[in-house]
């Protein structure tokens, strides 16, 4: 099984033989601890949030073998990638994938259905907690309205509007499902406090994971339906996080507050805003990663699958929807 | 579209994989079946290199063809779609034919099943062969995708999560 590599500290990339090395260095760019080797097979992508030193051989060396490196700045903000040449790109996907977003009814219809996903996995949440004796009875009426208005949508605008108000409903009720945290209110950039700092996080691993799997279809990733394109450079990754990030991004956050595995210690505030120590990204990655790891048992596939792959079966209706082979029907948790 | 030996063999599979693989829908070729594929080539026969030589007639590509006896060669890892395997071997000699080399036999190996099977042409396959390459020009410009097959192929296929997935 490949797997992602998460790097947070500063790190010179290097070939060796068919393996990565790995050295860590300081800020006087100085050797700073062991070197670490990984068979190259073994790698699915990098995520690179600390400071990556590499050449061009290596760039050339990981895209040989598929392997690309998506960059982050402090705030883990998405800034770039690097992508191996793109072997799966299919020009007949793209002009279809191109049609349904210049066809406003058909790029509309699209736009709901990942909107109906989110809203259903969003009240799968909220009803999970309810049943554990936090009232969220209020909250789930409320996001319920929301949810029957989607399909009365004709346009884009207005269905992000919808996804706004299930939004802010949803994470005002945090405050109830995390005890000692408080949301008051999403804030981004910066996030003002630490359960902001956990949902920006967590989304921007999503929207990852997300890019990952489109990377290894046909899609094109900067062709998207709800999300305006160019909103960010791959927004078909925007789209397709929407569905899962309640049950990969929520989930994990509600887990690692609840069960104390990340703490208040774990977060620093400055003058900006509040920031993630590197310990609780640790934390945090590595609980995503193990959410990303489990499986569920398929209804139609009849065999267990992965979160991770649940993902890359999204991509593949996607794309059947486009090439016009089966009407795409959003994710929704069924157990 | 230059109708190619692998259309010959998927048409022999499934009309839905070979409807999407015409129009590009195609899986990560990480797929281990592939690169074992590749290998029992590489190193089931390391002296067949000098003798067959790779050719291209009409846009078709013979990997191993042997001049000299008029021998076209094919490896495959299972037998499990023998059909199709037969099918695609046809189409070569059938090729061939229709570029002036007549009597042109083939082989068709599974080396890790030691089986090994001489196949020719007959005039039943050249009318056959008139039949299927119409029905795969039809497939290969229809615009809608052909149905499931569910046979218990679909399970091994590399399709199957694609075709299979519902919600
Ligand atoms: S899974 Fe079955 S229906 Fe789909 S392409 Fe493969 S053989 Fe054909």
């Amino acid at each position: 099984m490949k797997k992602s590599y998460y790097l947070f500290n500063p790190v010179r990339l290097s070939r060796k033989d068919n393996t990565l090395q790995f050295t860590p260095f300081d800020e006087q760019g100085n050797e700073a601890g062991p070197c670490r080797y990984i068979p190259v097979e073994t790698v699915s992508d990098l995520y690179v949030f600390g400071s990556l030193d590499a050449n061009s051989a290596l760039y050339n060396f990981l895209g040989k073998h598929g392997i690309s490196a998506h960059f982050f700045d402090y705030y883990e903000h998405y800034t770039g990638s690097f992508f191996a040449k793109e072997y799966l790109l299919a020009g007949k996907m793209q002009v279809a994938q191109t049609r349904h977003y210049t066809l406003r009814n058909k790029r509309v219809a699209l736009a709901q259905k990942f909107i109906e996903g989110a809203a259903f996995n969003i009240l799968k949440n909220l009803r999970y907690y309810h049943n554990r004796e936090k009232d969220l009875a209020a909250s789930i009426s409320q996001i319920e309205k929301y949810a029957t208005q989607i399909s009365a949508t004709t346009e884009v605008p207005e269905l992000m509007g919808l996804e706004g108000n299930i939004r802010q409903t949803y994470y005002a009720a945090f405050d109830t499902i995390v005890a000692g945290f408080t949301m008051e209110n999403r804030s981004k950039r910066p996030p003002k406090n630490e359960l902001n700092v956990l949902i920006s996080f967590g989304n921007m691993m999503c929207y990852a994971a997300c890019l990952d799997m489109i990377y290894h279809t046909q899609l094109n990733p900067t062709i998207s339906f709800l999300h305006e394109p160019g909103t960010r450079r791959f927004s078909l990754a925007l789209d397709l996080a929407e569905i899962f990030k309640p049950i990969l991004v929520d989930r994990t956050i509600f887990r690692v507050l609840n069960k104390r595995e990340v703490q208040p210690s774990d977060f620093a505030t400055d003058l900006n805003g509040c920031v993630l120590k590197e310990s609780g990204k640790k934390t945090f990655v590595k609980a995503f990663e193990e959410r990303l790891k489990e499986t569920v048992k398929h209804r139609t596939l009849n065999k267990s699958v992965s979160y991770k792959h649940l993902i890359k079966l999204e991509c593949y209706k996607l794309s059947k929807h486009v090439m016009g082979i089966e009407e795409y029907k959003p994710f929704k948790i069924w157990w | 579209m230059p109708i190619t030996a692998t259309h010959v063999n998927l048409y022999h599979v499934c009309h839905r994989e070979l409807w999407l693989h015409a129009n590009e829908v195609r899986m990560e070729h990480t797929s281990d079946t592939v690169s074992e594929g590749k290998l029992i080539h590489e190193t089931a026969y390391p002296q067949r290199a000098e003798r067959y030589r790779e050719i291209v007639l009409d846009g078709v590509k013979i990997d191993f063809y042997d001049p000299k006896a008029k021998v076209v060669h094919e490896i495959k890892k299972s037998n499990k779609a023998e059909a199709a395997h037969l099918a695609q071997i046809k189409y070569y000699l059938y090729i061939l034919e229709q570029n002036g080399i007549e009597g042109a036999t083939g082989i068709l190996e599974y080396p890790t099943l030691r089986i090994t099977e001489t196949v020719t042409l007959t005039p039943t396959d050249r009318s056959e062969m008139v039949k299927w390459l119409t029905n795969i020009t039809v497939i290969l410009n229809s615009l809608t995708c052909p149905p499931l097959l569910h046979a218990p192929i679909c399970k091994r296929c590399s399709y199957y999560d694609f075709c299979y997935v519902g919600e």
